[in-house]
């Protein structure tokens, strides 16, 4: 059915910005690259609560715990914003779950990081979400409809994100010796992962290309980096923190060069060897089973109701 | 796993305020109405995004196909006469 036509026709829609909708025709590959992108975006939204619900019930104030909260909860919703579109390309949420549970399904490694202190809230919020807004607002012009609309959505809801993080992190940096070196801490802990969040480099990137020329992705790995290397380096400085890496520089065009990413540690942790991998992973089965008995009483109560209507 | 169970889908519309119109924002699962109520204002108003809510069982959503886009939606180009354009004004007509 994949004639040379249907391609064509397919890539002049793309080329002239319209939006593929959930019943257009669309390539098996277009799909299936969706499918996989889509659920590993919202699988990630989805674990990324973990590591900052590791200090909910431990926050330093009644304001900073509401914050938390709020943050943690719209994470949740970003999963299910994300789920919801992307059980518009004809897979279940069940089926979601599953793939991620059996481990056929990824989701992004920086979550497989620890947050042994209160800064790492402070950097999470800053550095990793900050990462995923470079990364979402360029999203929120990809050619599947219902992904770009989820990530409109998404982007209102990241700033406070940000902002609640960097706002830790400027607070404990100003604070006393102690503060200010665990700030730095959580900052060295956090920046690389951080920056692995964009992908390998472009030339290794497999699917790339053909993301590219579908529209799914607008711009590259290395771009969005640079990006966000080169809008976060100043805020590590403003706050009188120094930025993890040595090699840092400020470029004549006002960019940053850096160090090379440690890309044996970044498959290491895609592997699964991670220093939380197994632990994120379990606890959310638990969770998903622990809850199994809530949906099947629900289901039953569900029934009941059409029955009476009937 | 597989026999396991996330309830039906929802489409949520918001209106954001009065006298606008209802949209489209994303779905919910829910086993009944009125937990699919409470499901999209949890999930799609957390900052006062809207003041209503409708929801539609996806199910029960009948959609035009997009094979029918061409004959279906076909503009009446062959019809200027349904568009205001269409018709001459005497020089010097106004408010018209
Ligand atoms: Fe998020
Ligand atoms: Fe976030």
């Amino acid at each position: 059915m994949e004639n040379q036509k249907r391609l064509d026709e397919f890539q002049a829609k793309i080329d002239a910005g319209i939006k593929i909708e959930p019943k257009d025709w669309m390539p098996d590959k277009y799909r299936q690259t969706l499918v996989r992108q889509m659920s590993q975006h919202a699988h990630s939204e989805v674990i990324g609560m973990q590591p900052e619900a590791n200090w909910l019930t431990r926050a330093p104030s009644l304001r900073a715990k509401k914050i938390l909260m709020a943050k943690i909860q719209d994470e949740g919703g970003h999963g299910l914003y994300l789920y919801c579109a992307a059980e518009t390309l004809g897979v279940s949420r069940d089926q979601y779950i599953q793939w991620l549970h059996e481990g056929k399904s990824k989701y992004a490694s920086v979550f497989n990081y620890p947050s042994p202190t209160w800064a790492d809230m402070g950097a999470i919020g800053w550095l990793v979400d900050g990462a995923a807004i470079v990364n979402q607002v360029s999203l929120q012009r990809t050619s599947y409809g219902p992904y770009a609309r989820a990530m409109v959505r998404i982007c209102k809801e990241e700033s406070f994100h940000q902002r609640q993080g960097y706002e830790i992190m400027a607070e404990m940096a100003k604070g006393t010796p102690e503060q200010k070196e665990m700030a730095q801490e959580a900052l060295n802990r956090w920046w690389w992962p951080s920056l692995m969040m964009f992908g390998p480099h472009d030339k290794e990137s497999s699917n790339s290309g053909q993301s590219m020329k579908w529209g799914i992705k607008l711009e590259s790995n290395d771009d969005l980096r640079q990006q966000f290397i080169d809008k976060t380096i100043p805020q590590v400085e403003l706050i009188g923190l120094e930025v993890p890496d040595k090699n840092a520089k400020l470029m004549p065009n006002g960019s940053y060069k850096t160090s090379d990413i440690d890309w044996d540690e970044f498959w290491n942790v895609i592997k699964g060897n991670g220093p939380c991998n197994s632990q994120r992973l379990k606890h959310h089965k638990k969770a998903h089973d622990d809850g199994a008995w809530v949906r099947a009483a629900a289901e039953a109560y569900g029934k009941k109701q059409m029955e009476l209507v009937d | 796993m597989s026999t396991d169970n996330q309830g039906p889908v929802w489409e949520v519309f918001i209106q954001t305020k009065a006298g606008k119109p209802y949209r489209h924002v994303g779905a919910v699962h829910a086993y009944d109405k009125e937990m699919a109520m409470e499901n999209a204002r949890d999930l799609y108003t957390r900052r006062s995004e809207g003041t209503a809510i409708w929801l539609v069982k996806a199910e029960d959503i009948v959609a035009s196909q997009p094979e029918d886009m061409g004959a279906f939606f076909e503009p009446s180009n062959d019809k200027p006469y349904r568009h205001p354009t269409f018709y001459v004004m005497p020089e010097g007509a106004k408010h018209i």
